[in-house]
């Protein structure tokens, strides 16, 4: 969970008064805060941890992570089904 | 041994290769500091790559395997309440307790969540009026910005039913006291590179100075890691300690100015104990007084709750570099993924889930491990 995973910013909006940002991660789309780089703009990479963003990154930067990231199997891990994740790993069914 | 076209570029990594085997004149034992770092690490075959002499000494950076026991005794307890929806990260659910885990308190009709944020946390506390949302708030300085916003958030929005269970640890006091151990063999450290992108590098200079180590901020991919190795060992065959930022393009010097004000206001520095290490002065974060109503061990009167480690688990020792996780004789027998001891072979960062999941058949070879 220390992972920090490079996304694009595609489309930034308040929500209740808080920065929100949609952020693409090659494909797997996810809703970011950004209230802590408040001035980022759509198009730009932000660097993403449980859901904020704390850092920018430049493109290519990004781009050789997130491939990296993806020939890892590490985006799954972060972005797929915990207990699925928790299950497969105790040898046992996900509780219902 | 692992091949160099596994690396995303490998001319540049057999080049940052062959500087450190030229550079390496001595024996060095350095630690990464982080978890993710270690499985890069190990994932990559990064140790078995480089000269014989250097040796990586695993950190205790990861914010899973050190959160103690009787946290994890404190979450199962609330978690297991009938009015509590308790969210996770997943990395959590099978990290053991003293007598089970979240994800058996899940199974027994506890409603534990994963989530991916903590704002989702907030989320289903403005959706469930009626029930007592609590978030599991662990990890270092890379983790605390998004449960401090949650917090503030949730006393913006006068949400009363939720709350943090907070177990938030730093990493400068954590290497303080490494270097403070009498058993201490580390003689330079890789910093956390996520950690300093929040917090920047101004905490690092002090320790460098005072302990006489190299302290190199340092990313999370095979590249960045041989960059930071390559780095820590020019200062140490110099026989320089300072502070190098081997990994610039996330980590400004000053951090997040922003997510620091944050942690300021919502956060204050608290005594920690650590799993398997210990009570650590100043090692931690607790919700400051401003925010002490959303404190879950106080809402759920379960502050007081105290706990002894397990005697067989020597995750004490891995987390402090002075065993490698087979030497444990439990490694790999009564200690696997599936039925682990202790936390660190349960976290995607923690170092005994690392050699078992990528070097467990390598050491089963050399003799050195249990099947």
């Amino acid at each position: 969970m220390c992972l920090a995973v490079p996304g694009r910013v595609v489309s930034i909006a308040d929500r209740d008064d808080t920065r929100m940002a949609e952020v693409d991660f090659g494909g797997v789309q996810k809703e970011v805060c950004c209230e802590y780089i408040p001035d980022v703009q759509p198009g730009e990479y932000v660097i993403v941890h449980v859901g904020f963003a704390i850092q920018r990154l430049d493109e290519q930067s990004a781009l050789e992570t997130l491939a990296n990231f993806e020939n890892l199997g590490i985006l799954e891990e972060e972005f797929g089904d915990g207990f699925e994740l928790a299950a497969r790993q105790a040898g046992e069914d996900v509780p219902r | 041994m692992k091949y160099l076209d596994e690396f995303s570029n490998p001319d540049l990594a057999r080049r940052l290769l062959d500087q450190i085997h030229a550079a390496t004149t001595r024996p060095w034992a350095m630690m990464e500091v982080c978890g993710g770092q270690t499985h890069s690490i190990i994932r990559h075959g990064i140790d078995q790559l480089l000269p014989d002499g250097i040796e990586m000494i695993h950190g205790p950076g990861c914010p899973v395997c050190v959160t103690p026991l009787e946290v994890i005794d404190k979450a199962l307890a609330i978690a297991a309440r009938p009015e509590v929806i308790f969210c996770s990260f997943g990395d959590m659910l099978r990290v053991p307790g003293s007598s089970q885990d979240l994800f058996r308190v899940k199974s027994a009709g506890g409603d534990v969540r994963v989530v991916y944020s903590p704002l989702d946390a907030l989320k289903l506390a403005r959706e469930n009026p009626d029930r007592q949302v609590v978030f599991f708030g662990i990890g270092f300085e890379t983790t605390a910005p998004a449960n401090a916003m949650t917090v503030y958030q949730a006393q913006r929005l006068g949400l009363e039913n939720f709350s943090l269970l907070v177990s938030h640890v730093l990493v400068p006091p954590a290497i303080a006291a490494i270097m403070e151990s009498p058993t201490c063999r580390v003689q330079a450290f890789l910093a956390a590179g996520h950690v300093c992108s929040v917090m920047g590098t101004t905490e690092y200079p002090p320790l460098a100075e005072k302990y006489e180590v190299p302290i190199v901020v340092t990313g999370f991919e095979p590249l960045d890691i041989l960059e930071g190795i390559r780095r820590t060992v020019l200062q140490l065959e110099a026989g320089r300690h300072q502070l190098e930022n081997a990994y610039p393009r996330v980590v400004p010097a000053e951090g997040n100015p922003a997510a620091k004000a944050m942690l300021a206001d919502v956060f204050t520095t608290t005594d920690r104990s650590w799993r398997g290490i210990g009570m650590i002065p100043a090692s931690g974060w607790k919700l400051s007084d401003r925010y002490a109503t959303y404190d879950a061990e106080v809402r759920f009167d379960v502050a007081d709750m105290h706990t002894e480690e397990s005697a067989v688990c020597r995750s004490g020792e891995v987390l402090q570099g002075l065993i490698k996780p087979h030497e444990c004789a439990a490694f790999g027998r009564e200690c696997t993924p599936r039925n682990p001891l202790g936390a660190t072979m349960v976290s995607s960062e923690g170092a005994c889930a690392a050699y078992f999941q990528y070097r467990r058949l390598d050491l089963v070879e050399a003799g050195g491990a249990h099947a």
